[in-house]
């Protein structure tokens, strides 16, 4: 791909690069007795090759159809966009000092309306001149680590992330924020939960599910949310911040190990599975809706704990599901297998003699369900007795996605069969709850 | 005074807007229809400006996201779903508004582009969730005739509607999101138009074309006309929302006035010396003044802990009082920025005072302490410091522009032509590329189906209504202007009415209900339907059809046939008629014997005046005549 000419792929970009033409020029076409006239655009991916895409002096971007008989020239070279921000507001070195570390998924962003590319913008200054709010709130540094989608995320990312905000707390921030892609930043959470022990201050994990670049976004409110709890929070937890409603009003603080991204596009696509809320953000101010959490304390020191196992597989069962697919894992040298059963945590019986060759290899199996909601017990039915009696480590109300994370974690930490099923079941990051009780969620409408 | 349009250097660009009838919305599949009654969910949300690589912000918006405007949306699960919440990226463009809207592109000769790519048109007063409109141009560059001149059509797009606003409360507009991504398509007329007149007649033949797609919908809200105007010596103003045809040269009529006048306070102001630096920020709290006022708003305003604030205007006394355009001063125009920019109620100046409850001496205080000397303006508001701070820098930005002459502006008009001050004329058109979805190609294939399958023009179907339906001409344009010509064609099928009776009812009899106040757009094409059905089969009258529509139009949905009943307007059996023409002849037999046949005219009016919509005249007619003749004879 030509950089010059994003997009552009087969004839289209072979008529444009002999014209030496690249986005952002004054281009002329002329075909069929009419003349179109503007600015090279940028094409689309899902674009084909015969077409040649302009704005228009009105603003508005059509496609040319390349035709053999039309003439196409450059009249001049586009003026390259130079952005000087606005001076950015009074920084007050009285407020808690906050480091934003940004994954990818960018928080903020400006359009170059020219040329329809959308930039991020993630230098402080940047950032305060998008959302000049933050700088009543904090005092921010900002650290770019990755520029990735989150489904491109690894594990061992997870460690390098866990390893900067170490490194940042270490050097006295009073909060960490991370920006990430929302598709696995529940991952990512649960991860850090563990990783991350003995936290002295807040780790705030924040996205947006509409894109930053327009107005109705929810990164900036998300991403004030972020800070606001990063700089002042009570709690020292990984947390992830998102609107707690499709309303611009709360933002809702989810436990990292308890979390999870419940709906493909919603603003409060995020939701606390198996426990309640952890704290809200209304009107500026954090309100705790727990008592069971740990305090923030300057001189507690971080243990970072950041090695994870990636031979660990999250299986989902379904309906006929091949029992090779167990044994192909084992083949392949997994040392974990989190199983998503049905119900209560069931798998067929089909697949108990591949569970038990598994465990048999020192893979360390465990149940979750895919129910996402409830906890699996596996003493009231045959098949969840049986499983038992194989050896499935029954992992209760954890979310078989936390569990993924953990069982990684462990995995990373001991190569003791025994200490890693010990840890495994030991509640950590209260990603197990003892206690399911009735949400009590807040009203889906606003009144005002 | 007549005045000559073209010698003022008149320009005027239109662009129509009318919603199309689509069975979807254009980027869900919800139907686009508007909800009555409360709404079952509701939202909050704020919208906040983005930075163009320029560092240009919208700064009327920027400034109401900075007050903390929020908007509260309304939405019915009937009407709208999570794409029109902005909860959900957008499907794809409905295929059958393109068409349409392709359709009504050829009709105009203008050539569809090869490729459709839409567009987010950034507008974030509340009007749209996302912050921006979704638009696309769909065809480039037609023409159209009116009286033999060539209008040139610049843009033919598609784009959704957007939300209507329900109210404002506060920091808190609201909006209804269901008219929020109905289709609507958008015809941009060069500015070549020269004359109020014309504008009018190029809307009405914009109007006649879209119609005669079939495929637009009809009644209040579905069209509306934004008008550019400007004169020279003056400005560019944008006039949005005439929702009435008739109103267009009207509208600008009163701008070109408004312009005129306001060059004329500008030429006046430059003549007393008055300049653009000489009128200061420099606002006064007069609190104090007012402590025992008799003016009902200042006393409410400072018992509630408000506070009144001043400012003056240097030589402008008397121009602040001098109308414009009937009930629009300048210092309408001034009210009108302080509520916008300072949300205050309104604004009092010297021009109009000693009034409202203001005494003489109160306002000499006001001169005195504002230094004001007499040939200066005062003008005062009261409401929170802030919001006074705000409302009177409007005010001498105002004043300002005043002595340079017409500022330009976004207007909106009112119901009587007169327009208001909406906000200041965006930027450059701020568009970027709406990347969910992916660009449409137009094949030459496709172009020639819809070609081949054209709906005819409104002249030739003028022609063939008049020929196929032995209607007169004047009816043919009636009903080819009106929004009822399919279903005109539509009665005249399925039922034996007479088509002019038809097309008299559609055009003429609609038109003075219409002025009578009734509200004729609640009726659905169905029930019109059904009215002809009932009168063709002899169970009303033609007689008895408007007080049949003005029932209906008061209870909405009902069945015609409810109407006939409730109105007691069913059709009287002919024996019962026969009685009632027997009992009038005997009861006047003197009159008949005396005049015979000629008492004809005396009786059927006396018959005509207790039974109609009751009996058929002609029926009665050929009765009475008979009865009669059997006397004489």
């Amino acid at each position: 791909m030509n950089e010059k000419l994003p997009g552009y792929k087969g004839e289209a970009l072979r008529i444009l690069e002999s014209l030496g033409a690249e986005t952002g020029d004054f281009i002329r076409i002329e075909k069929e007795g009419r003349v179109y006239e503007g600015i090279l655009m940028p094409r689309s991916e899902l674009g084909d090759d015969k077409h040649i895409v302009i704005k228009i002096k009105s603003g508005y971007n059509i496609g040319v159809r390349i035709t053999s008989d039309m003439k196409i020239e450059k009249k001049g070279s586009g003026a390259k966009p130079s952005f000087t921000p606005p001076p950015p507001p009074k920084q007050r070195p009285d407020l808690p000092r906050v480091v934003i570390i940004s994954t990818g998924g960018t928080i903020a962003s400006r359009v170059d309306y020219r040329t329809g590319a959308v930039r991020p913008a993630i230098s402080a200054s940047d950032l305060y001149s998008i959302v000049p709010e933050l700088s009543d709130i904090a005092l921010i540094d900002t650290e770019i680590l990755f520029s990735a989608f989150s489904e491109d995320l690894t594990p061992k990312h997870w460690t390098k992330i866990a390893e900067r905000v170490a490194e940042h707390i270490r050097r006295g921030a009073q909060g960490v924020v991370i920006t990430h892609g929302t598709d696995t930043m529940g991952y990512t959470a649960a991860a850090l939960s563990f990783a991350l022990q003995n936290l002295p201050v807040p780790v705030v994990l924040v996205g947006a599910q509409r894109s930053e670049d327009r107005p109705s976004s929810d990164a900036a409110e998300n991403l004030i949310g972020a800070v606001q709890c990063a700089a002042n929070a009570p709690f020292a937890e990984v947390v992830v911040a998102m609107h707690q409603t499709i309303s611009d009003e709360a933002i809702a603080i989810h436990r990292g190990t308890k979390v999870r991204k419940l709906h493909t596009s919603r603003r409060d696509a995020f939701k606390t599975v198996n426990a309640e809320l952890f704290a809200r953000i209304l009107d500026k101010k954090i309100i705790m809706l727990t008592d069971d959490f740990n305090l923030r304390r300057n001189d507690r020191s971080l243990v970072l704990k950041s090695r994870f196992e990636e031979k660990v597989a999250l299986i989902k069962f379904y309906p006929g599901m091949n029992p090779k697919i167990i044994d192909w894992h084992v083949e392949e040298g997994y040392k974990g297998i989190i199983l998503e059963g049905t119900g209560l945590g069931h798998v067929r019986r089909e697949c108990f003699s591949s569970i038990r060759k598994a465990i048999k290899n020192g893979v360390i199996v465990a149940m979750t369900s895919q129910c996402i909601w409830g906890r699996v017990n596996m003493n009231v039915y045959a098949n969840g007795r049986e499983l038992l009696s194989i050896g499935v480590i029954p992992l209760g109300d954890m979310l078989a996605e936390t569990a993924l994370v953990k069982l990684m974690w462990v995995l990373g930490q001991t190569e003791n069969l025994e200490e890693a099923r010990d840890l495994l079941t030991k509640n950590i990051a209260h990603e197990f709850s003892s206690r399911t009780v009735e949400p009590v969620e807040p009203p889906e409408t606003v009144s005002v | 005074m007549k005045i000559n349009y073209e010698k003022l250097g008149l320009k005027v660009g239109l662009e129509c807007h009318q919603q199309l009838n689509t069975k979807e919305k254009l980027f869900c599949s919800c139907k686009p229809e508007l909800f009555k009654g409360e709404p079952k969910i509701t939202f909050l949300r704020r919208l906040r400006p983005t930075q163009s690589e320029l560092g240009q912000i919208d700064p009327a918006a920027y400034f109401e996201f900075k007050k903390g405007v929020k908007i509260l949306y309304e939405a019915d699960p009937q009407t709208s779903c999570l794409v029109e919440m902005d909860e959900e990226p957008p499907h794809d463009l409905n295929r059958e508004a393109l068409d349409i809207t392709l359709t009504a592109a050829l009709m105009m000769n203008a050539k569809p582009v090869d490729e459709v790519h839409v567009m987010r048109k950034v507008v974030i007063d509340g009007s749209n969730t996302t912050g921006f409109q979704r638009t696309c141009v769909v065809a480039l560059g037609g023409e159209i005739q009116v009286d033999g001149k060539k209008i040139p059509i610049e843009h033919i797009s598609l784009e959704e509607d957007a939300a209507r606003k329900t109210g404002e409360d506060g920091f808190i507009v609201r909006y209804r999101i269901d008219r929020l991504c109905i289709p609507l398509i958008e015809v941009t007329t060069a500015p070549v138009i020269h004359s109020p007149k014309e504008a009018e007649k190029v809307a009405l033949m914009i109007g006649r074309i879209l119609r005669a797609t079939g495929k637009v919908k009809r009644g209040l809200g579905t069209i509306r006309q934004d008008l550019n105007i400007s004169i020279r010596g003056g400005a560019l103003i944008e006039v949005k929302g005439v929702q009435e045809l008739e109103l267009i040269s009207r509208v600008i009529e009163l701008e070109v006035q408004r312009q005129l006048a306001l060059i004329q306070i500008s030429e006046e102001l430059k003549a007393r010396g008055v300049t653009e630096n000489q009128i200061k920020d420099k606002m006064i709290d007069v609190t104090p003044i007012f402590k025992d006022t008799k003016c009902r708003v200042l006393r409410k305003a400072i018992k509630k802990k408000k506070h009144v604030m001043a400012i003056k205007l240097p030589g402008f006394s008397g121009l602040l009082g001098r109308e414009l355009i009937p009930g629009l001063r300048l210092g309408t125009e001034m009210a009108d920025r302080a509520r916008f920019w300072g949300r205050v109620g309104g604004i009092l100046h010297t021009d109009e005072l000693p009034k409202y409850g203001v005494s003489r001496e109160e306002m000499n205080r006001l001169m005195e302490i504002l230094e004001a000397e007499p040939q200066d303006a005062v003008v005062i508001v009261a409401d929170a410091k802030e919001n006074c701070i705000d409302a009177l820098r409007a005010i001498t930005e105002r004043a300002r522009e005043a002595v340079k002459g017409v500022p330009e502006e976004t207007r909106a008009a009112n119901p009587d032509g007169t327009t208001r001050y909406m906000r200041p004329r965006p930027g450059a058109a701020r568009m970027y590329p709406e990347t969910d979805i992916p660009p449409i190609p137009i094949t030459d294939e496709h172009i020639r189906r819809l070609r081949k399958n054209l709906p005819e023009l409104p002249e030739q179907r003028i022609k063939r209504l008049i020929k196929e339906y032995g209607i007169n001409k004047k009816l043919a344009s009636q009903l080819q202007d009106s929004e009822y010509g399919d279903l005109f064609e539509r009665i005249v099928k399925e039922t034996s009415v007479s088509p002019t009776l038809v097309a008299a009812t559609l055009t003429e009899t609609f038109k003075s209900l219409k002025r009578e106040g009734v509200n004729i757009e609640k009726l659905g094409d169905d029930q019109i339907i059904e009215i002809f059905k009932l009168i063709s089969a002899g169970k009303t009258s033609k007689e008895a059809l408007p007080e049949i529509v003005k029932w209906l139009s008061e209870h909405e949905s009902a069945n015609p046939i409810d109407a006939v009943e409730a109105l007691g307007l069913s059709m009287l059996p002919k024996d019962k008629v026969q009685r009632i023409i027997r009992e009038i002849i005997s009861r006047n037999r003197e009159l008949v014997v005396e005049k015979g046949g000629r008492a004809f005219g005396f009786l059927m009016g006396l018959i005509m005046k207790k039974y109609r919509g009751k009996v058929n005249a002609e029926e009665v007619s050929k009765m009475l005549r008979e009865e009669l003749s059997k006397i004489s004879s």
